[in-house]
């Protein structure tokens, strides 16, 4: 380990350190502009000049290989004065609009010029105006603040994949941008925002809304899918104004998806702020005791098997426990939370969790794709896998809808058919899974929501143990959810009771003959809600999507922001969302509103704390006594059986429209109009 | 320009002569190399298309090489010998740097803005002429000088200046190089070297 | 006095036949095959020996340059690029090997890459130089055609290819990273070093860089042996070097002489003297436009060599001398380099990107006189900050000249600035 010598003290660093990691782990910050830790190094903004021994001119230090015996000085008058002239003149050309930019408050210029700008301005010459570039819906691009540190440029081109992002033209008229005006088409687009160091990259949405010191931040965590991405929530009075990345190097690093961070103003639209009865065939607003009183009379004239609950896709845990809870009270077996109707089998946690976990890809060495696309289904996972397909030596193969991944893969066809032959050690990529030492499947949705989808699941499990992706320290088998409850649900088994309970379809079907006559829709609106028939529906949720429109009492709760609730991520990460804002008028946290109803029904539920529910759920499942995942045992699960032909469709047609509260969001639907509509578009006079 | 419309072709591939070129440029370079051809096949591309580079031609080299369009356009915006505009059938380059300065590259320049009638920057109404000033050519002891199409036109003056894009204007062929009496970049004077009789080592063939 | 015999560059006016033949009758391809004999090692040791300095401007010694690279080949192909990228003002010396010794750059690369250990090199030779590539296109198709390079180069049994690459139109391609930026299809942004190309060069391969002035002498040091070259000009500056004079000199030209010698016998001897006689200088940029003037009580006995004009506060560079008479305006002449490095500047990096406009337009308004004085100390200070602290040398090049020109010319500035408020005052009287 080389050892070297940092302001007079002696630090001994990794090989492979740079001089500004060493530097750092010593204690001492390097100014910088255009080094960003998951970023390959340019060198370019000369913020980190340090002074090295026998080195005649200044060195950077992010760009420096640490190396045995170096001698480093980071405080001395000439380094002090490089960085000094190094500020100047990135200010010489840089507007002096704080006052209307964005970043001001939390921009890495503003502050570092606070240590080493001049008092004064010795510019005398015209500033440099550059025109600003349409970026597409989700960034405002400022690009006379630019300085030209090109983290945008390698975040595109590195992490996300999407090389449309380039410098032009040379010298002081080099210009970022896309040449060609063009939005950018990456899901994860909006953390080139964050990288940005001054007010060049700011979000649009969220343009002249708020400034950074007036927000309250909460920790918290993401349900627009199922990776459970670290957020933070920034709130001003009772509105979130915006959402931020948190740090989680096993989750999501750095970045979160383009829906995870913007969604966020659909928040503000289609609220359900207060209880509401159907009256005469139309919605006019109760009171809470009214809607109770409403379901309890209802509750009381159907018999228990008359009865059925269905978990939505963004439902909390503490809210599932106390409607299974109160299911089991009332004696109804009919309860499901896969409203896609994916066969998940719940027999073993191995077979629907994402086992691998997320970090644990980057050890992978093959990787089989079916019938999924990460890319919009999870683009964090998308990242990752990129991530590892960079590191070279992992060949990865789909089968399912041919498309973009940000990385080179093997289409090996659309239909079960192909999964057979890999099952059978027939196809040759079964071959190259044989000979991998970890590798990896991923299971989507679009493979297990269909008629065959347990058998799939079987052969998944079949190519699973015979490629050895299942030994000593290694789970390869992942599946991969698109809905951020549904894990959680599984855990807490809220599915069909055995005594003869209905899954989703079998309600949709009890519900269409009669059978069934309450269904209890929590926060549940991706079902067909035609088929309901003449069921009596109680929705309770956020949002007035399809569930609402059908109800016929409707009990307000919380949206993600609103409450502390648990949810549990893809990779059977047991995460909590914190409460950043309360819920709009007289809607309530949502296991609150079934322990309420529940006294209403005379089952009272045993629980009045959140540390009672979260007992509850321990006993229910000991997972959620930890954070963290554990590994879970193997086990068979899944049913042999016919495999239909039919190729595996795409279960999410549009990337920023997945669930009530993207549905509501301005911003989500420009974003599908400036990217989904123009491709289909696309795809119409080219088909 | 495309035709009479005026508007920029949206569509350009290259003819089976410039395929061929662009196939033995790429073949230069290692396999999977062939980013590195980006350059000739831009050049191609730039007379194809009658001196400039639309971006439909940007995009057609993009896709020959397997480069995202992107890393074509940073190519041919950071070289100036990209013109991203049209330009004229004669694209007269005057050196302007120190040593054709020193030696009368204003009055060289003022004489092509006479001429002509239009200054740097600007192309003739006829499209025949686009004038544009340059950094140093590299013909420093031949200054000043200029460059028209492939040619340099070296030793300029006043005179020289008028009579080359007079000859041009007319549709002829001036001669290239030096326009004064000397052939190269030997002092006008006479020979200072190279004027003893070659031995064994280091001779010069008869001719001299 | 360097005899004709002792010249390297015997057809370097074209009076000769350019073609295999002509060059032929001149001593080139004379016996190469017996120097690749007698292995790497003793012609990296030869080059070593005499003294050979970089003639692209950094005066880096070609042979210990070669050294660095790995020993025996690995995985990795070795390359050789041969840098033809001319474009430093003032500099028109390679354009003149390019295209009236064509044969003596393709011998030349091809003993350099045997001694490196590389079966393929590169030349980029600058954009402009269309008809100088056309010549050493030709030259390369009869050095093939004759077996001379190829599958089995001169019967060696060595495998040789020479490919062209021409450059676009911009001088930051000249450094020698920034060139194999541009060779391998991108900008021609300076790589930051380490590493260094001996280890990771083109495609990420062992390579070296070689000015194609240097590689062309190494044939003739080879055959007349290293004393040769070492016993002309003086210790650590032997050998013949071609300067190119232009500016206000009766004679312009191009000529090969040896190191070291005084700049003016230079121009007395070769260019018939300055305009107007010696006492009209100026002063003189000796060494291309990077390289901080020198007034003319300098030139009156500097010598034209690394060491000579290192001492005198300018550089050999690439010994292109431009010569100001006293009619020259030296701040115009300087404020027009300014402008040319604004121009030239990559963009990459923040003082030169930044720098070199300040300072361009700072060298525009001094030219006018339309500045204070204390501002003559601003552009000094800027110059510091730039000088030193970019990616590659550009930055340097462009704060030099400013530097040379208020370290010797400061009064005239001064006086410029003067004479403007004065013409101010006037016309507000």
């Amino acid at each position: 380990m080389p050892k070297l010598t940092i302001d007079d003290s002696e630090v001994e660093v990794e090989p492979g350190f740079t001089v500004l990691q060493a530097c750092e782990q010593a204690g001492i910050e390097i100014p910088r502009f255009c080094y960003h830790e998951r970023l390959s190094i340019a060198g370019n903004c000369r913020m980190c000049l340090v002074e090295m021994k026998r080195s005649p001119k200044p060195v950077a230090a992010c760009a420096m290989p640490a190396a045995d015996g170096m001698v480093i000085r980071t405080n001395t008058p000439a380094v002090e004065k490089t960085r000094k002239a190094v500020m100047e003149f990135l200010l010489i050309n840089h507007p002096l609009d704080c006052p209307i930019c964005d970043q001001a408050g939390e921009c890495d210029l503003q502050d570092q010029a606070m240590a080493y700008g001049l008092d004064h301005g010795r510019y005398r010459e015209t500033k440099r105006a550059v025109k600003d570039k349409n970026f597409g819906p989700l960034i405002k691009a400022v690009m006379t603040r630019c300085i030209h540190c090109t983290r945008c440029i390698r975040f595109s081109t590195e992490i996300a994949g999407v090389q449309e992002l380039g410098a032009t033209g040379r010298g002081e008229n080099m210009e970022v941008g896309t040449y060609v005006e063009k939005a950018l088409a990456s899901e994860l687009s909006g953390n080139m925002i964050d990288l940005c160091p001054v007010g060049a990259l700011t979000s649009a949405p969220y343009a002249f809304r708020a400034r950074s010191w007036e927000l309250r931040k909460t920790e918290s965590v993401d349900v627009m899918d199922a990776v459970g991405s670290n957020i933070r929530v920034d709130v001003r009075g009772a509105e979130v104004m915006r959402i931020l990345p948190r740090l989680n190097e096993d989750v999501n690093e750095d970045w979160i998806s383009d829906k995870s961070r913007f969604a966020c103003d659909g928040l503000r639209y289609q609220r359900l702020d207060r209880p509401y009865l159907r009256d005469g065939g139309k919605l006019r607003p109760a009171t809470w005791d009214e809607a109770f009183a409403a379901v309890a009379e209802k509750v009381k004239a159907t018999k228990a098997r008359g009865i059925a609950a269905i978990a939505g896709d963004t439902a909390d845990c503490e809210a599932m426990t106390a409607l299974k809870d109160l299911m089991a009270a009332l004696g109804s077996p009919h309860l499901d939370c896969r409203q896609d109707g994916a066969h998940l089998d719940a027999s073993h946690r191995a077979g629907y969790l994402f086992n691998t976990s997320i970090a644990g890809i980057e050890q992978a060495d093959a990787c089989l794709l079916i019938g999924t696309n990460p890319r919009v289904e999870a683009p964090i996972v998308n990242a990752r896998l990129r991530k590892r397909f960079l590191a070279g030596g992992f060949p990865v193969a789909l089968i399912g809808k041919k498309t973009d991944l940000t990385f080179s893969h093997k289409h090996l066809g659309t239909t079960p058919n192909v999964l057979d032959k890999v099952a059978s050690g027939a196809h040759p990529f079964a071959k190259v899974l044989n000979k991998a030492k970890r590798p990896m499947l991923i299971l989507g949705m679009g493979a297990l929501a269909r008629q065959d989808g347990a058998a799939i699941l079987a052969a998944a499990r079949k190519i699973a143990e015979d490629s050895g992706m299942v030994n000593d320290g290694w789970n390869g088998f992942n599946v991969l959810h698109t809905a951020a409850a549904r894990v959680g649900g599984l855990d807490l088994g809220f599915l069909p009771g055995k005594m003869g309970g209905r899954d989703v379809a079998g309600i949709l079907d009890g519900a269409g003959m009669g059978e069934v006559e309450i269904v209890y829709l929590l926060a549940a609106d991706e079902i067909d809600m035609d088929r309901l028939g003449g069921a009596f529906v109680i929705y309770q949720g956020h949002h007035g999507d399809a569930g609402a429109g059908r109800a016929d009492v409707i009990l307000p709760g919380g949206a993600y922001t609103e409450k502390n609730a648990t949810y549990v991520n893809t990779e059977g990460r047991a995460q909590v969302a914190r409460l950043a804002a309360y819920p709009p008028g007289e809607a309530r946290e949502d296991w609150k509103i079934v322990r309420a109803l529940s006294a209403v029904l005379g089952k009272p539920l045993p629980f009045d704390s959140l540390q009672q529910v979260r007992a509850r759920m321990a006993e229910i499942n000991a997972n959620f006594a930890h954070t963290g995942v554990v590994a879970a045992p193997w086990g068979t699960f899944g049913e042999e059986g016919r495999l239909d032909p039919a190729p595996f469709a795409s279960r999410l047609a549009n990337f920023y429209m997945t669930d009530p509260i993207s549905r509501a969001s301005p911003t989500m639907a420009k974003c599908t109009e400036a990217f989904v509509n123009p491709a289909r578009r696309r795809t119409g006079t080219d088909g | 320009m495309s035709g009479e419309t005026g508007m920029p072709p949206t569509d350009f591939a290259f003819t089976s002569g410039n395929k061929k070129l662009a196939k033995a440029a790429v073949a230069k370079y290692p396999k999977g190399r062939q980013a590195s051809a980006v350059m000739p096949l831009l050049f191609l591309a730039q007379r194809q298309s009658g001196g400039w580079l639309p971006t439909a031609a940007m995009e057609h080299v993009a896709g020959i090489l397997d480069m995202p369009p992107i890393r074509v356009y940073e190519v041919a915006t950071f070289y100036s010998m990209y013109n991203l505009g049209p330009v004229g059938k004669h694209h007269v380059q005057v050196c302007t740097n120190l040593s054709c300065w020193l030696m009368g590259s204003d009055e060289v320049a003022d004489s092509c803005r006479k001429t002509l009638g239009v200054d740097f920057g600007e192309t003739t109404e006829d499209g025949l002429f686009t004038l544009s000033e340059v950094e140093c050519l590299g013909a420093c002891v031949n200054a000043p000088m200029m460059q028209i199409g492939d040619d340099y036109f070296e030793d300029l003056d006043v005179t020289a200046t008028e009579g080359i894009l007079n000859v041009l204007k007319g549709g002829g062929t001036p001669k290239p190089g030096p326009q004064g009496a000397r052939e190269g970049c030997e002092p006008a004077g006479g020979l200072t070297t190279l004027t003893e009789k070659p031995e064994a080592q280091g001779e010069r063939s008869g001719e001299a | 006095m360097l005899k004709d015999r002792d010249r390297v560059f015997t057809n370097i006016y074209g009076q000769g036949d350019i073609g295999l033949k002509g060059a032929r009758r001149r001593g080139d391809w004379d016996k190469t095959k017996e120097l690749i004999e007698k292995g790497r090692d003793w012609i990296i040791e030869e080059v070593k020996h005499s003294g050979l300095r970089g003639r692209g401007g950094a005066g880096f010694g070609t042979g210990m340059k070669w050294s660095f690279m790995p020993k025996k080949p690995g995985r990795r192909p070795h390359y050789l690029v041969v840098n033809a990228d001319e474009g430093e003002p003032g500099t028109c010396k390679d354009r003149e090997i390019l295209r009236r010794e064509p044969h003596k750059v393709v011998e030349g690369a091809l003993l350099s890459a045997f001694a490196i250990g590389a079966n393929t090199a590169y030349i980029y030779v600058r954009g402009e130089y269309c008809r100088e590539a056309e010549a050493l296109r030709r030259a390369i198709g009869e050095a093939h055609d004759a077996g001379l390079i190829g599958k089995d180069a001169c019967g060696s049994g060595w495998q040789f290819d020479f490919h062209i690459h021409r450059g676009g139109g911009a001088y930051v391609c000249g450094e020698e990273s920034g060139l194999l930026e541009s060779l391998e299809g991108r900008k021609g942004q300076p790589r930051m070093k380490p590493p260094f190309p001996a280890n990771i060069g083109l495609y990420g391969c062992p390579t070296t860089v070689n000015n194609v002035e240097s590689i062309t002498v190494v044939p003739t040091i080879l055959r007349r042996g290293a004393d040769w070259f070492a016993g002309l000009g003086r210790p650590n500056n032997t050998g013949t070097k071609l300067f190119c004079i232009s500016g206000h000199v009766n004679n312009p030209c191009t000529v090969e002489d040896q190191m070291s010698i005084p700049l003016r016998e230079l121009i007395d001897k070769h260019c018939g003297g300055v305009r107007g006689g010696w006492k009209n200088l100026k002063a003189v940029i000796p060494g291309g436009s990077s390289v901080p003037m020198i007034p003319k009580s300098v030139c009156d006995t500097v010598l034209m060599d690394f060491d000579s004009l290192k001492e005198a506060g300018a550089g050999l560079g690439t010994a292109a001398v431009i010569v100001m008479d006293q009619s020259t305006d030296v701040i115009r002449g300087i404020a027009r380099l300014s402008r040319f490095y604004q121009h030239e500047s990559c963009g990459q990096c923040t003082p030169c990107r930044e720098g070199t406009g300040w300072m361009a337009r700072m060298m525009a308004r001094l030219a006018e006189g339309r500045a204070s004085v204390e501002e003559i100390d601003l552009l000094e200070e800027v110059t510091r900050q730039v000088e030193g602290h970019t990616i590659c040398a550009l930055g340097d090049a462009a704060a030099w000249p400013i530097q040379g020109l208020i370290r010797h010319f400061r009064p005239e500035i001064e006086q410029r600035i003067a004479d403007y408020q004065a013409a101010q005052s006037e016309r507000a009287a």
